[in-house]
C-alpha cells in the first residue's frame, strides 16, 4: 500500500509485572485495510490493540494514530475510533435503542445516526427490547453498532465473535462485508477463528507469544511459507492458516 | 432544544433514571421499605400496649395449696390477689395476675411452677424473663441483671409483691404522658430514617453502580469514546439525589399523613442539610469505588463503612446510650453529624444560621472524598 498508513506501530513493548506481553512489534494499517492479529489466548493480541486504542501506554516505542500520538491528541483520536470488546454487557433495563442513543450523544450524534446503525447491524425489530433480553448475536451486532455510531476511520473488534454460535457469527461477518465494501474504515479484528480472518481480513498478522510470527496477505502467508523446514519440504506447504499456525508453533490456535 | 437533548449529560441522566426506575427492587428497597419501617417502629413505639410477662417458681407448688403444704409467701399473694388459676393443653397449672394501668400501660403475669433445669431452658429460649425461688419465706429473684426487660419485670414485681395495694389504685405517682410533637419515638425516628436512606442510597446507588458497571467493561468501553469522564459521575450522583428528594419526601408525607409529624425548624435549613449530606455520602461512595472491579469486595467495602454508622449514629435509638470515650467519635461520623443537624431541624426548630457550619462541613467531606476518588478512580 503507498498510501499513509492510519496506524503505525513501531517497535512497541510492554510488560505486566513478570509476563512481557508485546516484545517489539512493528505494523502499519493502511486506509481501508482489514488486518486480523491471529494468535491463542495470552499472545499477546489485547495488550497490543488496548495500546492502539490509547488505553495503555507502551512500554517502549511509539504508536501513531493517523500520523499522531495519543499524548496530548486523546479528544480527537477518540473521535475517529470505533470499538467493540470481547465482552462488554451493556445496561441491561436500557432499551436497545436508548443504548444506541446513549452512545451517540458522545459523539455528538443523534437519532437519525442510530436509526441508520441500527439498520445496518439489522435489530430494527429489536428497537424496544431490553438489552437483558437480547441473544447472544444480537448483543453482539448491538456492540458493533456501537462500534460503528461515529462512522469510524479506525474499528478495532477484538474476538468479536468469541462465543457465538455459527449462525449469529455470520450475521456479524455479512456486516463486517458491507463496511468493507461501503467504507474506507480500517479495520483491525484479533480472533482465533482461523475463517474468520480467511472471510473478513486482506492481511493477517500472526502472533504469540508477544512477537509477530508471520504476516502478509493470505496467499502470500500459504505460498511462502513452504521453504522453511524440513518438515514442509516433506509435506509440501500448508494448505489453510491452521496448518500454516501449527508449522510456526508447534500448536493449535485454540489450545 | 435537540442539542440539548443530544448531548451527553443529559442522555446520561436518562440512562441513570431508567435503568433506575426499572428496577422493581430498587423502588421497593427505596421507597416501601422505609415508610414500612417507621409505620411498624412508630407504631410499635407510639402506642403503649399491654405486655406480658413468664415467671417460673422454682420449687414445690407455690402455686395452688396442697394438703399438707407449709405456708408459702408467693402463693399466699397470688391467693390473695385472686390470680387466675389456668390449667395448660399437657394439664400444668399456672397462675394469672393482671395489672392495669391507663397511664403506663397494664402488665400481665404469667407464673409457672417448674424445676431449675426446665427453668433454666425456658430462660435461654427467651420464654421466661423472671425465674423466683422461696425459702422460708424469703423470695429470691433470678435474673440477666444486663437485660432490660427482665431488670423492668423484677422492680415492677417485687414492687408489688412489696406494695399489693397498687393492684387497686395503680400509679399513685403523678404520670403525665408527654405526647406532644417533637417528644414521640417517632419524631426521633423520621429524621433518623431519612438519613440513613441516604447514606444506603448513595452507598449501593453511587458505589455499587460504579463498581458493576466496571467489572461489566461498561466504563472501558465508555472511556473508549469522547464522553467526558465527569459528566458520566455527575449523573449517576444527580439521578441519586433527585431519588434521594423523592424517597425523603414520600417518607415525610406519609409521617405527615399517619404519625402527624412537623418540621419545626427552618425548612430552607432542612434542604441546605439534605443536600450537603447527599453531597457528603456521594463523595464517599465515589471514593469508595474508584479502585475496585469486584462486585464482592464492594459488597465488603459498603457494608464496612454503613454498618457501623447504621448502628453507633442514632438512627433507631440514641448513640448517648454508648459509653462517654466513644461519643466524640461517633459525633464525627458524616451519619451522625446529618442525624444530629436533620433531627435538630424536625424536633428543635434549629434556624438556617445554625446548620450553616455543619452544613459546610459536610460539603467539605463530599468534596474531598469527591476529589480523591476521582484522582484514583480506575476507568478500566
Amino acid at each position: 500500500m503507498n498510501s499513509e498508513a492510519v496506524i503505525r506501530v513501531k517497535n512497541v513493548h510492554k510488560s505486566f509485572k513478570t509476563v512481557h506481553a508485546v516484545r517489539g512489534i512493528d505494523l502499519d494499517i493502511h486506509p481501508g485495510q482489514f488486518v486480523a492479529l491471529l494468535g491463542p489466548n495470552g499472545a499477546g493480541k489485547t495488550t497490543l490493540v488496548e495500546m492502539i486504542e490509547g488505553i495503555q501506554k507502551p512500554d517502549r516505542g511509539e504508536i501513531l494514530i493517523t500520523g499522531k500520538p495519543w499524548r496530548g491528541n486523546e479528544k480527537e483520536l477518540r473521535k475517529i475510533i470505533g470499538l467493540s470488546l470481547q465482552e462488554t454487557r451493556f445496561i441491561d433495563k436500557l432499551r436497545l435503542f436508548e443504548t444506541l442513543r446513549l452512545f451517540a450523544s458522545f459523539f455528538g450524534l443523534g437519532k437519525e445516526r442510530c436509526e441508520e446503525v441500527m439498520n445496518l447491524v439489522g435489530l430494527e425489530e429489536k428497537r424496544q427490547a431490553y438489552v437483558v433480553n437480547l441473544s447472544g448475536g444480537q448483543r453482539q451486532r448491538l456492540a458493533l453498532g456501537v462500534a460503528l455510531l461515529n462512522k469510524p476511520k479506525i474499528l478495532l473488534l477484538d474476538e468479536p465473535t468469541t462465543g457465538l454460535d455459527p449462525q449469529a457469527r455470520r450475521e456479524v461477518w455479512m456486516i463486517l462485508k458491507k463496511l468493507k465494501d461501503a467504507s474506507s474504515t480500517s479495520l483491525i479484528l484479533t480472533t482465533h477463528y482461523m475463517e474468520e480472518a480467511e472471510q473478513l481480513c486482506d492481511y493477517i498478522v500472526i502472533i504469540d507469544h508477544g512477537t509477530i510470527l508471520k504476516e502478509g496477505t493470505l496467499p502470500d502467508l500459504l505460498g511462502t511459507s513452504s521453504a522453511v523446514t524440513k518438515k514442509e519440504e516433506y509435506h509440501g506447504p500448508p494448505r489453510n492458516l491452521d496448518e500454516l499456525f501449527i508449522e510456526l508453533t508447534g500448536r493449535h490456535l485454540n489450545e | 432544544m435537540v442539542k440539548w437533548l443530544n448531548s451527553q449529560l443529559w442522555q446520561l441522566i436518562l440512562a441513570n433514571a431508567r435503568e433506575l426506575l426499572r428496577e422493581p427492587a430498587v423502588l421497593f428497597w427505596g421507597i416501601v421499605f422505609p415508610i414500612l419501617m417507621s409505620l411498624g417502629l412508630g407504631v410499635a413505639f407510639t402506642k403503649k400496649k399491654d405486655v406480658t410477662v413468664n415467671i417460673a417458681v422454682i420449687g414445690r407448688n407455690h402455686l395452688v395449696q396442697a394438703p399438707g403444704d407449709s405456708a408459702s409467701v408467693i402463693r399466699n399473694f397470688l391467693q390473695d390477689n385472686r390470680a387466675a388459676l389456668r390449667v395448660g393443653k399437657d394439664g400444668a397449672l399456672s397462675r394469672e395476675l393482671r395489672v392495669p394501668d391507663d397511664k403506663l400501660g397494664g402488665t400481665t403475669y404469667i407464673f409457672e411452677n417448674m424445676d431449675w433445669n426446665t427453668a433454666m431452658v425456658s430462660l435461654k429460649r427467651g420464654n421466661l424473663n423472671l425465674v423466683m425461688d422461696e425459702d422460708n419465706g424469703q423470695i429470691s429473684y433470678h435474673f440477666d441483671p444486663m437485660n432490660p426487660d427482665a431488670q423492668l419485670t423484677y422492680l415492677k414485681f417485687s414492687k408489688l409483691m412489696k406494695e399489693p395495694g397498687m393492684l387497686i389504685k395503680p400509679s399513685e405517682t403523678e404520670i403525665r404522658p408527654l405526647t406532644v410533637n417533637g417528644t414521640r419515638y417517632i419524631d426521633f425516628l423520621v429524621p433518623g430514617l431519612i438519613c440513613m436512606g441516604v447514606m444506603m442510597s448513595c452507598m449501593w446507588g453511587v458505589s455499587y453502580d460504579i463498581i458493576e458497571k466496571r467489572s461489566k467493561k461498561l466504563l472501558r468501553r465508555m472511556i473508549a469514546t469522547p464522553m467526558k469522564r465527569s459528566n458520566f459521575l455527575v449523573a449517576l450522583i444527580t439521578v441519586r439525589i433527585t431519588m434521594n428528594f423523592m424517597e425523603a419526601g414520600l417518607l415525610l408525607f406519609f409521617s405527615w399523613l399517619v404519625f402527624d409529624i412537623t418540621i419545626q425548624g427552618s425548612v430552607p435549613a432542612l434542604l441546605l442539610f439534605f443536600i450537603s449530606g447527599n453531597i457528603a455520602f456521594a463523595g464517599i461512595a465515589v471514593f469508595l469505588s474508584c479502585n475496585t472491579s469486584k462486585t464482592e469486595i464492594g459488597n465488603g467495602l459498603i457494608n464496612l463503612i454503613s454498618m457501623p454508622m447504621m448502628v453507633l449514629s442514632g438512627i433507631f435509638f440514641s448513640y448517648h446510650n454508648f459509653p462517654a470515650w466513644s461519643l466524640p467519635v461517633i459525633r464525627k461520623f458524616p451519619l451522625t453529624m446529618m442525624a444530629d443537624g436533620v433531627r435538630g431541624i424536625f424536633i428543635e426548630s434549629t434556624g438556617f444560621s445554625q446548620v450553616l457550619l455543619p452544613a459546610a462541613i459536610m460539603l467539605a467531606i463530599g468534596v474531598v472524598f469527591f476529589t480523591a476518588g476521582l484522582k484514583l478512580f480506575k476507568w478500566h
